[in-house]
């Protein structure tokens, strides 16, 4: 995984609340084997004004203008700000890699659903949470200047407008760790392998009709 | 010592080590794999060179795409055919507890199939690529969903990262009446405290009203579980777990199954634990429930109106039921009984068991499905529980009354086969997504009960089935 320490980019604001896995991907999408290639087809049902399947040409599918994305303006977003409860629904993982895959590096919102908010560290797509009225106000300034632009720090946990005002963020030591160094956590989970094989060892013992 | 919540025992009974900050590596006992969210997992274990930790905890199957009808011809659309073949590979590749392949007699939906089997037993974490995971929490086991990346996390150490959740109470007590069911107690909670009420918790569900469900209930109650954004809804362990174990195929016997109803008996919070949050319901209280928008929140009762937004003062929950109601073809004030679905589902791992195969059943009988209604579909959720229904004779009543009876599967819950809403269509669903396009682009899902959805299907709209019943 690719290390994640400070990246700075243009904002892309998608102003609706309980933005839902299904709306980020949709499920004829899921139906590939590979982690790549969902870019095209993030946001499909928004985004396009047809009805995209996979295997079509989408550089020739007629787009949604009114969709926020496709506004000339936000054209190589890096950094969406989203309202409350972005990612709620199924858990497919597909969804991070669809937003990196466009070319998102973060997400700001005033809260994620459980699951995506997990996926995303695993992928290497910074979810940020910041108070709701914080976020209001960043929807506001990004709606009224054009080319606005968010400093992401991981490392000092903070976001950084045009203007150098500064937000502070909370994120989990142990996953701000291994973002900021690129870590592989299977990797650092078999570092213990020790102690899975004692832990295994002792339930078999005890509840020996788990392992039957 | 302290008393402790019934999430409590069953995180401290799974913690191999825990860092100062509370990050925990959690082991996990069943592991639930189906076709969409293990592929590129396999792949990533293979590309590290690395090894599965425990292939019997795996229980595998096909579910997500494969076809309702005509088994016999396969799936012919490529890009599933694929999948599922690869997970045939990646199966015979790991290895697996059981696996119920496309065509098994005992293939189903994973968590349908997953208790059916016995494979799912109090005490035990289950996991699987799948936020529906919630379910097997009504055998008071720890279960939830995870991405891709944890499911090869798992099957390389048999452990998760995570963090403890906060625990919330949902007391539902009293008696539901009549036509009154577990999806409307599941529903009503939902409309209480909303599809994000329950991030960064773990409910468990208690009450008297529960403790009368039977063990689909209270699997349909913590399906929905993850619907209210929790990841994991629970059950204490009592008499009607114990019942519906008993002889199961993967159940211990003998002296091992009085050792583990001794330790499962055990599996309920102590009095005087504490909860972060308690939400109390009257069972009484609870209605037949119908949604009107596009999330499970948006939701009212049988005998109620779809709101007008113009009414709603927070301006992002007003934008959203603007938006919602266009998307639905809705007008405010719509009386809910004036809804005309255009289809019918009855199935998916919220409502496709045999009670609720049984309680649509006695709904349709002897009478015929609306003419105004294109298509009526059942999809049992696993062979197991068509061959039932069929002992029965419930296919019949179902057929008779102009109802498809289908191979098991996810099917239209989310229509990644040929099961489907066509734009503008309107459904009477008996799954747990109403989000936009989830049964088909551009069609329109309305969450009931399977009582609700038999009822709309004769009448051609919704009724109040407490009427009927
Ligand atoms: S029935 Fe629907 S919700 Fe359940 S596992 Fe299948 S797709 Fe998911």
């Amino acid at each position: 995984m690719e290390k994640f320490v400070r990246r700075e980019g243009l904002v892309a604001p998608l102003d609706r609340a309980n933005v839902d896995t299904d709306a980020i991907i949709p499920k004829q999408f899921l139906k590939s084997i590979k982690r790549t290639g969902f870019g095209p087809n993030l946001f499909d049902q928004w985004r396009y004004l047809d009805h995209g399947e996979p295997g079509m040409d989408n550089a020739k599918r007629p787009l949604n203008p009114d969709f926020v994305l496709n506004r000339p303006r936000y054209r190589g977003a890096t950094v969406l700000l989203a309202r409350d409860n972005f990612g709620c629904g199924s858990s497919r993982e597909h969804a991070p890699w669809a937003l990196l895959d466009y070319g998102f590096q973060a997400v700001i919102a005033p809260g994620f659903a459980d699951i995506f908010f997990n996926n995303c560290f695993k992928n290497g797509l910074l979810p940020i949470v910041l108070p709701a009225d914080v976020v209001d106000k960043l929807f506001r300034e990004v709606e009224a200047t054009p080319g606005y632009r968010l400093a992401v720090d991981l490392e000092n946990q903070s976001v950084t407008t045009p203007d150098g005002e500064e937000f502070r963020f909370n994120v989990d030591p142990f996953r701000k760790h291994c973002l900021v160094n690129g870590l592989d956590e299977i990797g650092l989970t078999l570092q213990h392998a020790d102690r899975i094989r004692a832990f295994e060892d002792k339930r078999r013992a005890e509840q020996p009709w788990l392992f039957e | 010592m302290t008393a402790k919540t019934l999430y409590d025992k069953l995180w401290d009974s799974h913690l191999v080590r825990q860092e100062p900050d509370g990050t925990a590596l959690v082991y996990i006992d069943r592991h639930l794999v189906h076709e969409v969210t293990s592929p590129q997992a396999f792949e990533g274990l293979k590309l590290a060179g690395r090894k599965p930790w425990r292939k019997d905890s795996i229980v595998a199957t096909a579910d997500h795409n494969t076809p309702t009808h005509d088994w016999d011809k396969g799936i012919r659309d490529p890009i599933s055919r694929t999948q599922v073949e690869t997970l045939d590979a990646n199966i015979r590749e790991v290895g697996a507890k059981a696996y119920f392949p496309f065509r098994d007699t005992h293939q189903g939906i994973v968590h349908v199939i997953g208790p059916e089997h016995g494979a799912t037993l109090p005490g035990m974490t289950v996991v699987c690529g799948d936020s529906h995971t919630s379910t097997h929490g009504a055998f008071a086991a720890l279960a939830f969903g995870i991405g891709t990346s944890e499911v090869e996390h798992v099957l390389a150490t048999q452990c998760l990262v995570m963090k403890k959740a906060r625990a919330m109470q949902v007391a539902v007590e009293g008696k539901l009446g009549r036509g009154v069911t577990a999806k409307d107690i599941a529903l009503a909670v939902i409309g209480r405290i909303g599809t994000a009420g329950g991030t960064g918790y773990a409910i468990e569900l208690v009450g008297s009203a529960i403790r009368a469900l039977s063990m689909e209930g209270r699997m349909t109650v913590c399906n929905m579980a993850i619907e209210a954004g929790a990841r994991a809804g629970m059950v204490a362990v009592d008499e009607t777990t114990i019942d519906y174990l008993r002889g199961r195929q993967f159940a211990p016997r003998g002296e091992l199954w009085d050792r583990a109803v001794a330790y499962w008996l055990t599996l309920r919070s102590d009095a005087g634990a504490n909860f972060d949050k308690v939400v109390a319901l009257d069972a009484a209280e609870i209605k037949p429930q119908v949604t009107w928008g596009t999330s499970p929140e948006m939701v009212t009762t049988v005998d109620g109106k779809v709101p007008d937004p113009a009414q709603i003062s927070d301006p992002v929950k007003r934008e959203g039921a603007e938006r919602a109601l266009k998307y639905m073809g809705l007008a405010p004030d719509t009386p809910i009984a004036e809804i005309r679905p255009d289809k019918i589902f009855i199935g998916s791992c919220t409502n496709s068991r045999i009670e609720d195969l049984r309680a649509a059943a006695a709904i349709v009988k002897g009478k015929r499905v609306a003419a105004s209604i294109k298509l009526a579909l059942v999809v049992p959720g696993s062979g197991l529980v068509k061959r039932q229904a069929e002992q029965e004779g419930l296919d019949r009543i179902f057929t008779e009354a102009g109802f498809e009876w289908r191979e098991p599967g996810c099917s239209m819950c989310l229509a990644m086969n040929d099961d489907r809403l066509e734009p503008g269509e309107r459904c009477a669903s008996t799954s747990n997504r109403n989000f936009e396009g989830r049964q088909g682009a551009g069609g329109r899902t309305h969450l009931v009960s399977p009582e609700m959805a038999a009822a709309a299907a004769i009448a051609g709209h919704f009724v109040d089935v407490r009427k009927l019943v």
